[in-house]
């Protein structure tokens, strides 16, 4: 007889938990993956590749400029009166692969790059912890043979570079990836340097507000690869975004904004003033609409 | 005795369950439309949650919002990060209830207009709302649609002066969900 009043007592109290309770808790969570976007402005830190990829159906203008170093003194505005300059542009074939092609007047060099993110950082059901990609690069050489009466080889003039790019965004305000590089040379000046160079990358963004942040990257360079007098690359910058143009403004040792130049060939020493002030302008078209 | 107890237990406990009908879905669809001078920009979401419970009118919709999808890859980026801070507010919530709670005859099929009011969640920020809508009954699924605009700066959305052009003030939701009865 007791247990039922008492059955009978959570029954009805039970009940109106049961119609009380807020509607959404009856469903319960559903666990989805939750994938960490925008670790990096753009696909690029400065001069190194990110580890963002383009959209799939995103085309990205670059127009890249570096001027003269800053110790060539006021008869050259600090660098100003002289400028290289890299025109690209990148595409995203899908979500995860970007392919890229850029004209640089340094060297008068063609680069061409694919790039594929095979992991991405993700929480929630599915944990990732980190964001990867692979990165290979072509360049082509463009200027006139130095000797052009012995016999010249096309294969002279091209440089390879492979990376695999990790990171990680650690929170809204700080990302960090490393990258390590080889770069393979089929022709080097002198017969002490390395064809094949190996290097490691780093490269961080802090972001210090919702449309600016700094970015700062280095490239070590293995000792006895290169002949002396050349150096690793160190670059700091602002991105500053302003709706579908991101501008990046940056200080860097290395005049090249290719990987087989910024890696192998700066020369640039930022304790002399051997620094070029120079910019990214980042501009997006969405050239193919994806479907809902 | 102890049979009218036992009675009267079950006769609560299948009640209890008749009585409490509810009606979910999580696979609403919530669209964002923002129609300014320069800019019309358009969103969807596909897999809103929502519950209905038909015997107190009572109603609640929760959307994740990183689950927008925009036509622009950057917009996306822009409401994520920029507007609607997504990382840190990841859903929008609202529970409310339908006003009137006799407007609507839930045993026959129909179309009942309706106005639903409660507390909208948007960016962390809880408001009062109160939108019309409809709810249409056909062969015991329930389906409800609503269309209603918010303020953005309501909700501590801010709207930078550079990009005034591009994004409107307000914005208008449209809210299409098909029910189907939740067996608990």
């Amino acid at each position: 007889m007791k247990n039922w009043i008492i059955l009978l007592i959570f029954c009805c109290f039970g009940w109106s938990a049961y119609s009380q309770d807020d509607l959404l808790g009856l469903l319960g969570e559903e666990e989805t993956t939750d994938y960490a976007t925008a670790a990096f402005k753009t696909n690029r830190v400065i001069n190194l590749h990110s580890l963002e990829s383009t959209a799939a159906g995103v085309l990205d203008i670059k127009i890249s400029h570096r001027f003269g170093m800053l110790n060539r003194g006021a008869y050259d505005l600090f660098g100003l009166d002289n400028a290289t300059i890299r025109i690209g542009a990148d595409y995203g074939i899908t979500n995860r692969l970007t392919v890229g092609f850029g004209r640089s007047s340094y060297e008068k060099t063609l680069d061409g790059f694919v790039k594929y993110k095979f992991l991405r950082q993700s929480s929630g059901k599915k944990v990732m912890p980190i964001t990867a990609a692979l990165f290979a690069s072509t360049a082509v050489q463009g200027l006139r043979w130095a000797n052009p009466d012995r016999e010249n080889y096309f294969s002279s003039r091209l440089t390879y570079t492979y990376q695999l790019i990790f990171g990680r965004k650690f929170s809204d305000n700080f990302s960090l990836q490393f990258s390590p590089t080889v770069v393979h040379r089929n022709l080097v000046k002198f017969s002490i340097e390395a064809n094949d160079v190996y290097a490691a990358a780093m490269a961080t963004r802090i972001k210090l507000t919702k449309r600016m942040a700094i970015n700062a990257e280095y490239v070590y360079v293995l000792p006895d690869q290169l002949v002396p007098g050349y150096r690793n690359s160190l670059s700091i910058g602002f991105d500053i975004e302003t709706g579908g143009h991101v501008f990046q403004l940056h200080f860097t040792n290395s005049t090249s904004m290719i990987e087989k130049g910024f890696v192998t060939e700066t020369s640039g020493d930022w304790l002399d003033g051997g620094i070029h002030f120079g910019f990214n302008v980042s501009r997006v078209f969405t050239v193919h609409k994806p479907r809902h | 005795m102890q049979k009218f107890f036992f009675l009267l237990a079950v006769i609560l406990l299948v009640g209890g369950t008749v009585n409490a009908q509810k009606y979910f879905t999580r696979a609403g669809k919530v669209t964002f439309t923002s129609e300014a001078p320069v800019e019309k920009i358009e969103a969807v979401n596909q897999s809103a949650t929502a519950i209905l419970d038909t015997e107190s009118s009572r109603m609640e919709f929760a959307i994740l919002i990183k689950a927008f999808q925009f036509e622009k890859a950057l917009m996306q980026e822009h409401f994520n990060e920029n507007y609607m801070e997504s990382s840190t507010y990841p859903k929008a919530t609202f529970k409310g209830q339908i006003d009137d709670a006799t407007a609507v005859n839930w045993g026959k099929d129909g179309s009942y207009p309706v106005t639903v009011s409660g507390d909208m969640t948007i960016h962390g920020v809880t408001q009062k709302l109160t939108a019309p809508g409809t709810i249409t009954i056909k062969e015991g699924s329930i389906a409800a649609q609503s269309t209603f605009t918010v303020a953005v700066a309501d909700y501590g959305i801010e709207i930078p002066s550079v990009v005034a052009e591009n994004i409107a003030k307000e914005v208008t939701i449209a809210v299409d969900v098909q029910l189907a009865q939740l067996n608990k």
